[in-house]
């Protein structure tokens, strides 16, 4: 199988996803309603909590890159759920059947799922937007910030497709991978500042790749005010976010590109 | 080895083994398709077909045995056995929130076919198998059996010279189930060797040109539908009786005159006796209730059905048959009537 194969082959398998994207809304409405109404929550229940003095609007400004980042590993699962959607429904076992390129499948899968990102991150920046949320930088350095997500996103989506092909039924993926997801999203600078965890969760915080990316986008997009201070930390990880995740996303690309395919590759029993 | 005689089978399997963890689900396996004919493969759910069209489709190994399809190893060239085969599942795989035109079309794309080729052969598919009314709308829309006539377009797609239907019919109803054997009838008359996997011992017998029945992962008896049906030997004797006379009775008067043991019907009130002496057991048989004073409501002799085959070859009835466990001789019309 040639390259030019596996990507035009992929590509049919892509534009094959977002039709069902399109043929079926819910699934978009869906996975932005939850981060809006975490929107909601956190910047109107939280906010006055954690910033008093602000009336809650630099809390806001504060919360939306967290926002973006769970959105986007939130969307991860997507990618898990819909492969093992297709193998119940029989279409991989169509799809293996046939003399295409092996590896487009997945191929087309993750790609359809950094699309698919883009819209939910366009609707989440809109809603941002509506609560007060502002880029302070320039708008090349807030598309950096945004290419970051989409980055990171799409490393997350390769374990997940990983992830999509060992689980017994679709169901499965979203309550396997919240177990996960959770403490991932949460035990972090998503929400709340790093200062106020507890020590060995903030051990793990500093250093959980989504800190970072949160961190990253804060930067890129200004949201950390003018004289405010570095956050407290003495984790590499934090002090260097950008390329920390970068990083993160190379390894895991590395590791689960091909043992993605591997495990396409061998047979998927029902 | 382009002259080998194994270039002459279209499908090919040998000594075919797999496990399931600790089941056995194929127990050395052989098929042979002849090119250009049908070969039904016949057994209960669970018998091991699905396992063994999987593996001669590419999308299981076996754990030993070979396989090959068109002359091409499955196991070693997977990619290029792909080529060659069209495969229609047992459920539909079709996808449902893609249009019918839809489907096909990226199918043709994924055979590389190209684009122009693709949408061409997609729309000349819909129309024979009398989609194109529905080529636009989502497959979500259609019924079980137009979901069926699309899956089998879809193995079409590229005119492969083999073709692969795991139970093309389960769960349809019988209208649709009717009109799916037209469609195979059709597609067979053109040449194409297909290798179909069934439950229904009717569909076996109106569409193979040879069967295998399997049982518990290997064959248990092979042959055209004649000569399975010589097997078994003999001839049936069906016997019905009029409402309100002694079933019971007409048993034992009849049990003396079958080569085998007879088969009571009570919900039909009928007896079904294997015979050996043709026209003279008939009428016997007749004197016989005749003298005991049994009227009788309906008689005939027919030759054993795939289903009397199948219940003397495993000692169970192959399971689900369609309708009620009896296979009518005239299937066709029987099914569709019912």
């Amino acid at each position: 199988m040639t390259v030019s194969n596996t990507l035009s082959d992929g590509l049919v398998v892509a534009k094959r996803n977002m039709i069902k994207i399109k043929r079926v809304p819910d699934i978009l409405v869906f996975t932005t309603m939850s981060p809006i109404m975490f929107v909601l929550l956190f910047a109107y229940e939280f906010g006055g909590a954690i910033d008093q003095e602000g009336g809650g609007a630099g809390y806001r400004e504060f919360l939306i890159a967290g926002i973006f980042a769970q959105t986007v590993v939130f969307g991860a699962t997507f990618t898990g759920y819909g492969l093992a959607q297709d193998i119940e429904k029989g279409i991989i076992d169509r799809f293996r059947s046939l003399p295409m390129s092996p590896s487009a499948v997945l191929a087309g899968r993750t790609f359809s799922d950094v699309l698919y990102n883009v819209v939910t991150l366009v609707v989440m920046a809109l809603t941002g937007l509506l609560v007060g949320w502002r880029i302070r930088t320039s708008v090349g350095e807030a598309l950096l910030g945004f290419l970051l997500l989409l980055v990171f996103a799409y490393a997350l989506s390769w374990v997940m497709a990983w992830v999509g092909m060992l689980v017994p039924s679709p169901e499965v993926v979203n309550n396997a991978s919240f177990m996960v997801i959770f403490p991932l999203t949460f035990v972090a600078n998503t929400f709340v500042p790093l200062e106020t965890l507890p020590g060995p969760l903030k051990a793990f915080a500093e250093w959980n790749p989504v800190s970072a990316v949160t961190q990253a986008a804060r930067e890129l997009f200004g949201n950390i005010p003018a004289g405010a201070p570095a956050p407290e930390t003495t984790s590499w990880a934090l002090q260097h976010p950008a390329l920390y995740t970068l990083l993160w996303a190379a390894a895991v690309l590395a590791i689960f590109v091909p043992v993605a395919n591997a495990q396409y590759r061998r047979s998927i029993s029902r | 080895m382009a002259f080998s005689p194994t270039v002459t089978n279209a499908v090919l399997a040998q000594g075919l083994v797999k496990h399931f963890k600790d089941v056995k689900a194929l127990d050395g396996l052989d098929l042979r398709v002849p090119q250009g004919t049908v070969l039904a493969v016949l057994g209960p759910n669970g018998a091991g077909k699905t396992t063994a069209v999987r593996i001669l489709t590419t999308l299981l190994q076996p754990d030993s045995g070979h396989a090959e399809v068109a002359g091409v190893d499955v196991v070693a060239d997977p990619a290029t056995a792909r080529s060659k085969i069209g495969v229609s599942g047992q459920y539909a795989a079709v996808d449902e929130y893609l249009t019918g035109f839809e489907n096909l079309d990226m199918i043709g794309r994924l055979y590389h076919l190209g684009r122009k080729r693709s949408q061409q052969r997609a729309r000349e598919l819909l129309a024979q198998f009398s989609l194109d009314d529905a080529g636009d709308r989502m497959a979500k829309t259609y019924s079980g059996g137009m979901r069926r006539r699309l899956d089998l377009a879809g193995a079409l797609v590229a005119d492969p010279p083999v073709m692969f239907l795991d139970e093309p019919t389960t769960g349809l109803d019988p209208r649709s189930r009717t009109d799916m054997w037209a469609t195979i009838q059709r597609l067979v008359a053109g040449g194409t060797s297909l290798l179909l996997t069934t439950q229904y011992l009717e569909e076996a017998d109106l569409l193979a040109d040879n069967i295998i029945v399997v049982d518990h992962g290997k064959v248990i008896a092979e042959g055209t539908a004649d000569e399975l049906k010589a097997q078994v030997g003999g001839e049936r004797l069906e016997i019905t009786v009029s409402e309100g006379s002694d079933l019971p009775r007409a048993a034992q008067l009849l049990a003396p005159l079958g080569s085998a043991d007879l088969t009571v019907r009570e919900e039909r009130r009928s007896l079904l006796v294997p015979v050996t002496g043709g026209a003279a057991v008939l009428a016997a048989a007749l004197r016989r209730l005749d003298d005991a004073d049994i009227a009788v409501g309906d008689v005939g002799m027919r030759r054993p059905t795939l289903d009397d085959v199948f219940l003397s070859l495993t000692g169970h009835a192959a399971e689900e048959p369609p309708g009620d466990g009896e296979t009518p001789k005239d299937d066709k019309q029987e099914v569709a009537a019912r």
